[in-house]
């Protein structure tokens, strides 16, 4: 593993158990001011409704969550510590100045219910991200109250059901092309729409004799992502499109590939009537282990009476303010006004890159993508070879003969200090390896990343076993899914024993030769 | 721009390397008609000092710096500091989704200890790894209530968080799950008769919330007993978590819908909160939402995977049980720290003092005006009907950089001028002497203005 030393070494990696293992009665890690008001019998006021024990949390001192939590941490891999080529997640750097900005006192202190006239702060960065999202996305209205990519769908197709429902006719199915996110049907099913399958066709994109053949009046939508999951943008959207709109239907963008687009062409221009963003994505919101997101959706003209409420406007003396009175709304999808917190930073996001540095960003996103693919072509075998966007679909092919599959080779780059791509999806492409650079990675990490890769095909030749046993220098091996999904253990128990081998050391602490 | 690691020269030497002229070529796929061939119209590049400047301006206009009565859904609680400086660590901060177990486990780990104690408080057996917020876990709560049972109507309760509400009629609506509404009695609770009443052999779910909108602890036990009965399951919402140190969980439900929020999460106008979903085991292959458990590895060593995922739409597509995929996982770490800083004993200390503030406000606030719903237990929350409208009484407390209580007229018109107060430990005497003072001078100025009229009359 000599080869290896360029990107990754080891270092200690303490051991930790749960806190639970280290709580003992008297410890305590919390002092509370001194109360300033008589005390309360609990029991005169709460009677039987009074809680007399607080089971097994925990009793832990200070110093002792603070080494907690930071020995997990370094269990974790993160932007923070290298490229993470995850496919269709974007996951680029995060700016620390939206972390500064998000902490000040008036933001994050506003209680979303305080008087409108003392939240005028507030409604500001919420008016100037929208306006800046429908800038960039080319769209008429928006609203950012979704709380995720997910819950963008949900309100973007609950508009679509809306709209159509106003013309008389909710109608009955949504088309999904084959390369889609999971959240795309599970979306539609959730608003009581059938999905129907669309195939893509040879170049990997939209069939349009298929979709002719499928689109009629009872087809509310196609989601769409563009590009797609392959990273290729759909050349022919605006056939799509008019086969769409010719027969009433809408077409719903999903946005999660926006980071090919942002400054370079709008989906408002090429037919779009209602796409979501995701804020965690596209606009650089710390994606923080799952979560939050943050998924706004901005809809075309027509949709606009059935964005969920509020919405807000400006008012005739100057201020803004949240209008309730929508009678042609969707109503809610959160309560308040959805991720706040991520609006903030997604704005000092966009201000920091301003036009040209969000058309550079784009730029430099397709670079990168087409710099590995130029790279790779040739050692990873590559299925489709219609022109990559922001990201680029290899295939397991070459390596499987090897009885090396993708998941193998994701792992096996763990050990090269990389995070794995996406692996296994879209599902069109068997074994697919998704890999999504993102602008964040200069030329020299690229180039470390590109070798690894190629390191990593020659020992699918020579020595398959390292790599279908991969990763080699985690502090845990691969790790047993079917036994966790069987019996499932979701919680610590008290008496639960701590895994005998806790103690052990990680597979080698040697250092490397 | 000084997020992008090229320079020219680099930019030159990629391009070159893929064979192509200049970045146009890339973006050929791209038909021209669409290429955006100007600059957007947003904000010119900033220094990192403008965006600050920029922003310092905004929390100014947002009244940085007041003390605030406002609860309803969003509590002020204290933050230990730990918590920021935890989860700025750039391995949780800027840490992906954990499918890749062998390098998250500290993500995972730390999750499944988040489960563990949404247990413990909850008194449920299992708990999720977070929902977007209180209000779409109690609507995902519900529609699990309707797969699990095979029934489609939904009882809930008016006392429930009007936005909670809202998003549930929103959720709802294309499921067809009709849904009915039980209002709450004098006392402030509902009623279990009007409950029972209410369910009908197709009623999935009756959804309370405990505390209730108005602060009050609902009689869970007398609920759970007739919702039962009817064969339908019991789901409750607890949006202020803090509650849980010192009033006794709702065990009887048969699933919760909680907002973790005030457990060290930062108002923020609203969010990011946390929700979490806990229920029985029995149930959890209905839950939507992640799921960590614990496995061993290869050599036997412990570890923790995220699992049960057949649930989940990357793998059930239109099957699954949710259509959720990012969740609110930092959010949950923040919760996480926070729970496990004041622990078994400070979790029950806090709850304490948040009971004898409030116990000592309405006390207070009772002597000048009347406090409704008074003789049930209640917890850090609790109605006032005054006289003077609410908004106005409110707006002279600005004066004193005091956010009054929320004047419930907008959901409940029916209660008049009536507002809903929250103290917590945040709240101090003196203003809770300040804003009784003004309500009593509002009172005594309502009271001479009536006697003058009188007087004119004679």
């Amino acid at each position: 593993m000599k080869h290896m030393t360029r990107k990754a070494t080891r270092h200690v990696s303490q051991n930790e158990g749960l806190i639970f293992e280290k709580s003992s009665p008297g410890k305590a890690a919390w002092k509370l001011a001194p109360l300033d008001v008589p005390d309360v019998d609990t029991q005169k006021l709460l009677g039987s409704s009074e809680r007399k024990d607080l089971g097994n949390m925990p009793e832990v001192s200070e110093i002792e969550i603070i080494r907690h939590f930071t020995r997990l941490s370094t269990w974790n891999y993160a932007i923070d510590l290298g490229m993470y080529p995850l496919g269709s997640c974007t996951m680029k750097y995060n700016p620390r100045v939206n972390e500064a900005v998000s902490r000040l006192d008036g933001i994050a202190n506003a209680h979303p219910y305080q008087p409108e006239k003392s939240s005028q702060g507030a409604l500001r960065i919420i008016k100037t991200l929208g306006e800046c999202l429908l800038e960039i996305t080319g769209m008429d209205a928006i609203t950012l109250q979704p709380a995720a990519g997910a819950h963008g769908e949900l309100t973007g197709l609950l508009l679509v059901r809306a709209y159509h429902d106003s013309r008389g006719k909710p109608r009955k199915k949504v088309l999904i092309p084959d390369s889609a996110h999971g959240t795309n049907p599970a979306t539609a099913a959730m608003v009581g729409y059938a999905v129907e399958n669309l195939k893509s066709n040879a170049k990997g994109i939209v069939d349009i004799a298929a979709l002719e053949a499928q689109m009629n009046d009872e087809v509310a939508a196609l989601m769409l992502t563009n590009p797609n999951t392959l990273g290729v943008f759909e050349q022919e959207i605006h056939k799509i499109a008019d086969i769409l709109h010719a027969k009433g239907g809408l077409l719903y963008m999903d946005g999660a590939n926006m980071n090919a687009l942002v400054g370079k062409v709008r989906p408002g221009d090429f037919g779009v009537d209602v796409m979501h963003l995701n804020l965690h994505k596209t606009f650089s919101t710390p994606h923080g282990g799952g979560g939050p997101g943050s998924g706004p959706v901005a809809v075309k003209k027509t949709l606009e009476p059935f964005l969920p409420k509020p919405v807000l406007v400006s008012k005739s003396d100057g201020t803004l303010g949240f209008d309730y009175d929508r009678p042609q709304s969707i109503g809610r999808v959160r309560s308040f006004y959805g991720n706040f917190g991520m609006f903030v930073r997604a704005l000092a996001y966009i201000l920091a890159n301003g036009p040209d540095g969000l058309r550079q960003t784009t730029e430099d996103a397709v670079l990168n993508a087409n710099y590995i693919r130029k790279n790779l072509e040739g050692t990873y075998d590559l299925p489709y070879s219609s022109a990559s966007m922001h990201e680029v679909v290899f295939s397991d092919k070459l390596q499987a003969k090897k009885g090396v599959r993708t998941m193998d080779i994701a792992k096996r780059l763990i050990d090269y200090g990389f995070h794995p791509y996406t692996t296994a999806f879209p599902l069109i492409v068997p074994g697919a390896m998704m890999i999504e650079p993102t602008e964040s990675e200069s030329k020299e990490e690229l180039d470390l990343f590109v070798e690894a890769m190629k390191a990593i095909a020659q020992e699918a030749e020579e020595d398959t076993e390292l790599v279908r046993t991969a990763p080699h220098s985690t502090r845990v091996s691969r790790l047993d899914e079917t036994a966790a999904a069987r019996r499932p253990v979701l919680r610590w128990k008290p008496g639960a024993q701590p895994s005998t081998t806790l103690a052990a050391e990680p597979p080698s602490l040697k250092p490397e030769a | 721009m000084r997020y992008l690691p090229k320079s020219p020269a680099d930019r030159e030497a990629m391009l070159k390397a893929i064979g192509a002229r200049s970045i146009d070529d890339l973006f050929a796929p791209i038909p021209a008609e669409y290429r955006l061939n100007r600059d957007l119209k947003i904000p010119r590049q900033m220094a990192e000092s403008e965006i600050v400047d920029w922003f310092r301006e905004r929390s100014r206009e947002n009244g940085d710096g007041h003390a605030t009565f406002l609860g309803a859904g969003a509590y002020y609680h204290y933050r230990p500091v730990i918590i920021d400086a935890l989860i700025s660590r750039g391995e949780f901060l800027t840490a992906y989704t954990p499918y890749q177990a062998e390098i998250s486990q500290g993500t995972l780990q730390s999750i499944f200890e988040f489960q563990t104690m949404i247990c413990e408080l909850t008194g449920m057996e299992v708990a999720n790894a977070s929902m977007y917020d209180g209000s779409t876990a109690a609507a995902e709560a519900v529609m699990m209530a309707v797969r699990l049972t095979g029934r489609r109507s939904v009882v809930v309760a008016r006392s429930v968080h009007p936005e909670y509400r809202e998003v549930l009629s929103t959720y709802a609506s294309h499921q067809g799950m009709p849904l009915a509404i039980v209002n709450f009695a004098e006392n402030g609770r509902v009623s279990a008769r009007e409950i029972e009443n209410s369910i009908s052999s197709d009623t999935a779910c009756v959804l309370v919330q405990s505390p209730n909108f108005f602060g009050t602890i609902e009689d869970i036990e007398a609920l759970a007993d007739v919702v039962h009965s009817k064969g339908a399951m019991l789901v409750v919402a607890i949006p202020e978590a803090v509650s849980l140190g010192i009033v006794e969980p709702p065990r009887s439900a048969d699933i919760i819908a909680m907002e973790a929020q005030s457990f060290g999460v930062p108002l923020g106008f609203g969010g990011p909160y946390c929700g979490v979903i806990a229920t029985r085991e029995l149930y959890v292959r209905q839950m939507p939402g992640r799921l960590v458990g614990q496995t061993t590895d290869r050599n036997g060593k412990r570890g923790f995977v995220l699992t049960l995922a057949t649930r989940e739409q990357h793998i059930r597509r239109e099957k699954a049980t949710s259509n959720i995929c990012t969740n609110q996982a930092l959010i949950a770490l923040m919760a996480n720290i926070f729970m496990t800083v004041y622990g078994k004993v400070g979790l029950k200390e806090l709850a304490r003092q948040n009971l004898a503030k409030t116990a000592y406000a309405a006390q207070q606030f009772g002597k000048h005006s009347e406090v409704l719903f008074a003789g049930v237990p209640r917890f850090n929350e609790f109605v006032i009907r005054t006289s003077e409208d609410p908004y106005a009484i409110n707006s002279r407390l600005l004066g004193h950089k005091i956010i009054g209580g929320f004047p419930l007229k907008k959901f409940y018109p029916e209660l008049g001028n009536s507002s809903l107060w929250c103290c917590t430990e945040m709240t101090s005497r003196s203003m809770i002497d300040t804003a009784v003072g003004n309500v009593a001078e509002s009172e005594r100025s309502v009271r001479s203005a009536r006697e003058e009229e009188a007087e004119v009359a004679r």
